[in-house]
């Protein structure tokens, strides 16, 4: 028997969200002073939340690991945020968005959870403004819109080619005012390290101060995570260097389940890899596609003389150009979904026609001469600058003159911490909010949806859900840390986990052991995946595991800045969420969004989703050291939304 | 683009803590790819003191996409490095040369104290964004995006300002060591939007009062912090603080 109660509210799927607000348990202004709530992240989520729960009144502590909350990955979020404005009036409404997002996730997320997402959306907008975000606008002084993969309308707002940072910034003002006012206790460069339960409740976490290597406990309420993705499993990826899954994983060892953790999504348009020595991979804007097209040589031997030096691309005629999104999905061409676009390239350099001169031998054009014909070199660069700078000075290529090259990247996680429809996970009074849970993105994200997700769940959803908690917690004293056994053993666990890490003493770096765990991950848990494959790289994984736990070498010392220190720490929960990653993967045998099974696909290579079997998210509950997880099913049902194969092909 | 190797010399400041003295130490890196960001390199240089049992260089960085303003440095005498109009992990070593010695030093600020090696405390700055860089607003009960429409230069401009990463290279390189190019990037943005012209002057008034009590310097319009910003934050935004902190001034 299942174990989920997803919590979802009574009602027409319009109105769910106004019965639960309706109907939810409040807290009166008087209590909100006796109620602490620790929010763990700085990001779109958490940044949002800790805001809007001090300006309620609540008492908030909020950590991060960098020396800013600003810094916060949400920060580097470039192409722009979603929402059903309907501004330019081209027919887009709340439905329309929600029916959008649920077929891009290729109907592997929750209704009513998603309906909520559409709904909040154009708040998120108005509130952002409101900040002083510097969105892009029109000669007439209104907000200007794009458009994004996935859509056929025109809702996606933006700020230059920074939208995130934007976004951000907003948050992060909202949070230094409560700050300043003694609303929030911030605490940088800090890393949580474990969650405390009490009496089946979480009650609080254990930090390490990244500066001096305290391990300290802090007490609170109610905690909530908004802590991010974890795709830097795979080494390489999108993400900041520090992003990691670590909170998300204590939490599953302490009870919490992880949901959907194979569901990755990896992205078409980054910077192909350079070299051995390559640390992160840069994306380019997903709205880089509004204005490129994409391309390979139609010809084998000329991709062959590309790869050589021996032929440029400028001196492909148009009818040697394989225009692979535009011939074999006409009616959305390079705006296809992201999970598409990027087996489509990984398709063509398969057979040959990659066109990177380094050994991958990888990469695909993304052309920017047609839209420069069109409209002319000045809106271009007025459209990408930024982007197209960075480029340059990333790959030292000017792509006003020659085409970008692109090859697809891990970019980001829509598995996670398992929530309900109040953002609850199983544990009781532990919430996960923005990337660092599952709740919205099904099997594949759309561009400019995530951002739309951390900050609906932090400034409209959860500061509302949360109190139908907290309301329970009224008489509930304050604890002191120092006098209660659970964070005292908690501390505990943690020191000699570290001890433990320490004592290894081995001869691997940390680095070297990521590395290799990435490998296997790109190779086996990737793009195309296979049971053969899968069950390879359970036992690859298992093996990195123990010559983690034998060899790794950490220099320095335990009560002090130690960077190798955190990175094997977070290494280690990598490991362990890789082997997650390959056993949900494994178990769920059909093609899905981004979860591709080389066994399940169709006559022309598209995804093959078996409906009458997996329609549901897999939530594994840990069990043990050496005992394997066990799967929970949420079934999912649609109701609102008659299920279809996704088909980008004709509108 | 041909990528090809390059050995070099790197001088790196390395300094426990904050209350013990620093110095140089030189390493030597062999067959550095001059496709690698300068980040990358000094990941090949800890890797090589790690294999060697030492305690790696401690340096600020993050995103690795110029964006996030964690990284810092000061690379030859330049804040991010010699190229312009980027942060340090946006740089790469094709512009340095074979066989060159580089110099590697933290942010040389009061303000700004060394934790370690190059990483710096820039805490400061956290401080003067609370005691005013935002608009005084709560979630919720906002009105319309579109019900006030913004000149688009206007906003272009805001923008522009806005982009500012908190990095403190303009602090770093100011000979007064003044976070006036900072300060005046928020308080320009948020001055040429309507949302955030009500609180204008007052605003101003209390991040300056905030700068100056943390001890950062005056700003003598040298113009250094313009030259090594790797957003090109234009003293334009120094000259709008200063009319918004007249404003406050007369208003009282
Ligand atoms: C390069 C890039 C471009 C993107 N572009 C877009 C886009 O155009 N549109 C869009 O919608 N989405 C985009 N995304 C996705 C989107 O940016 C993220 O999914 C979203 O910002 C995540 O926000 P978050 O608040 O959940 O987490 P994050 O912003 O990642 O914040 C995580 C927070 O948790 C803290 N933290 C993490 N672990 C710990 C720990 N163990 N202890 C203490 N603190 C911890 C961090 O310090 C940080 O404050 C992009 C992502 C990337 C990588
Ligand atoms: S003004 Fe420029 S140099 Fe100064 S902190 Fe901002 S981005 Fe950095
Ligand atoms: S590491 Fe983020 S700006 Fe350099």
């Amino acid at each position: 028997m299942t174990k989920l109660n997803s919590k979802i509210p009574e009602g027409l799927i319009k109105d769910k969200w106004a019965n639960y607000k309706a109907h939810q348990n409040l807290v009166n202004p008087a209590n909100k002073r006796k109620l602490d709530v620790i929010i763990v992240g700085t990001g779109l989520a958490g940044g949002a939340a800790a805001a809007s729960l001090a300006e309620l009144g609540f008492k908030v502590k909020n950590f991060c690991y960098q020396d800013s909350p600003r810094r916060a990955h949400s920060i580097a979020a470039q192409g722009g945020i979603n929402a059903a404005k309907n501004y330019p009036n081209d027919g887009d409404t709340v439905y329309r968005l929600f029916y959008d997002t649920i077929k891009g996730g290729d109907y592997r997320a929750r209704e009513a959870n998603v309906y909520r997402l559409a709904e909040v959306s154009n708040d998120i907008i108005d509130q952002a403004t409101a900040q002083g975000v510097p969105f892009a606008r029109e000669y007439g002084g209104l907000l200007d819109n794009r458009s994004f993969g996935g859509a056929l309308v025109s809702r996606t707002f933006y700020a230059r080619g920074q939208t995130g940072q934007q976004l951000l910034l907003g948050a992060y003002s909202a949070l230094s005012r409560q700050i300043g006012l003694g609303n929030v206790e911030m605490y940088n460069r800090t890393e949580l390290m474990d969650i405390v339960i009490v009496d089946g409740r979480a009650r609080g976490i254990v930090t390490r101060n990244l500066i001096t290597g305290k391990i300290e406990s802090h007490f609170a309420h109610a905690v909530v995570l908004g802590t991010g993705g974890y795709v830097n499993t795979y080494f390489l990826s999108t993400n900041a260097m520090g992003s990691n899954g670590s909170a998300s994983w204590k939490a599953y060892k302490k009870g919490a389940f992880f949901a959907n953790p194979s569901f990755v999504q990896i992205h078409p348009t980054a910077i192909p890899q350079h070299g051995d020595f390559q640390s992160k991979l840069t994306l380019m804007s997903e709205s880089l596609r509004n204005d490129g097209r994409i391309w390979v040589p139609a010809k084998i031997e000329d991709a062959k003389a590309i790869r050589e030096g021996k032929l440029h691309p400028n001196d492909i005629t148009d009818e040697n150009r394989d225009f692979y999104l535009e011939r074999r999905y006409p009616a959305f061409g390079n705006l296809v979904p992201r999970d598409v676009a990027a087996r489509a390239a990984k398709e063509r350099t398969d057979a040959g026609f990659g066109i990177e001169s380094n050994p991958t031998g990888e990469g695909v054009y993304l052309d920017f001469k047609y839209a420069i014909e069109r409209l002319g070199k000045d809106v271009i660069e007025a459209r990408y600058g930024n982007l197209f700078q960075m480029y340059e000075k990333i790959t030292d290529e000017n792509p006003y003159e020659n085409p970008m090259k692109i090859f697809p990247a891990l970019h980001y996680a829509m598995g996670g911490t398992w929530v309900d429809y109040e953002l609850q996970t199983t544990i009781p009074g532990l919430f996960s909010i923005g990337e660092a849970n599952f709740s919205d993105h099904g099997a594949n994200r759309l561009g400019a949806s995530a951002l739309m997700q951390g900050l609906a769940d932090g400034y409209f959803v959860l500061p509302y859900t949360i109190q139908n908690y907290l309301a329970y917690e009224i008489n509930n004293p304050r604890l002191d840390p120092k006098e209660h056994k659970e964070f005292q053993d908690a501390e505990n666990d943690v020191k000699s986990h570290i001890d433990k890490l320490m004592n290894i003493k081995g001869n691997t770096t940390v680095d070297t052991i990521h590395k290799k765990l990435g490998k296997v991950m790109w190779n086996k848990v990737g793009m195309a995946r296979s049971e053969k494959g899968l069950k390879e790289a359970i036992t690859e994984i298992q093996q990195i595991k123990k010559d983690f736990w034998s060899d790794v070498k950490i220099p320095g010392e335990v009560n002090t800045l130690n960077v190798e220190l955190e990175k094997a720490n977070r290494v280690a929960d990598f490991i362990e969420i890789g082997e997650l990653m390959a056993r949900d993967a494994l178990d769920r045998n059909e093609s899905c969004g981004g979860h591709f099974r080389l066994e399940h696909i169709t006559e022309d290579g598209e995804a093959l989703r078996r409906d009458d079997k997996y329609m549901y998210v897999s939530a594994w509950e840990y069990k043990g050291e050496n005992t394997e997880p066990e799967l929970h099913k949420e079934e999912l049902k649609y109701e609102a939304i008659e299920v279809k194969t996704r088909n980008y092909k004709t509108a | 683009m041909a990528s090809k190797t390059i050995n070099i010399k790197v001088k790196v400041w390395r300094q426990k803590d904050s209350n013990t003295k620093g110095n140089f130490e030189t390493y030597e890196l062999s067959d550095i790819s001059t496709d690698s960001s300068f980040l990358e390199m000094m990941d090949v240089m800890n890797e090589n003191l790690v294999e060697e049992g030492k305690d790696p260089v401690a340096f600020d960085h993050d995103c690795r996409e110029g964006i996030c303003g964690m990284c810092s440095l000061f690379i030859n005498g330049h804040a991010h490095g010699p190229d312009t109009l980027i942060t340090t992990c946006q740089l790469h070593m094709r512009k340095f040369t074979d066989g060159q010695t580089i110099t590697i030093e933290p942010w040389r600020v009061g303000s700004f104290p060394v934790i370690k090696d190059l990483m710096v405390d820039r805490t400061a700055y956290e401080q003067i964004m609370q005691s005013g860089g935002f608009v005084s607003i709560n979630t919720g009960g906002v009105p319309d995006a579109n019900a006030i429409p913004i000149p688009k230069e206007d906003s272009d401009e805001a923008m522009d300002a806005a982009s500012c990463i908190g990095c403190g290279a303009c602090v770093a390189t100011c000979k007064n060591s003044s976070a006036m190019l900072f300060v005046a990037a928020k308080v320009s943005q948020l001055a040429l939007l309507p949302q955030g012209k009500i609180e204008g002057a007052k605003r101003a008034k209390n991040m300056i009062a905030k700068m100056d009590e943390l001890g950062f310097g005056n700003c003598s319009n040298t113009g250094a912090c313009e030259m090594e910003c790797p957003k090109g934050i234009s003293l334009a935004h120094i000259a709008r603080l200063n009319r918004e902190f007249l404003v406050a001034n007369v208003k009282g």
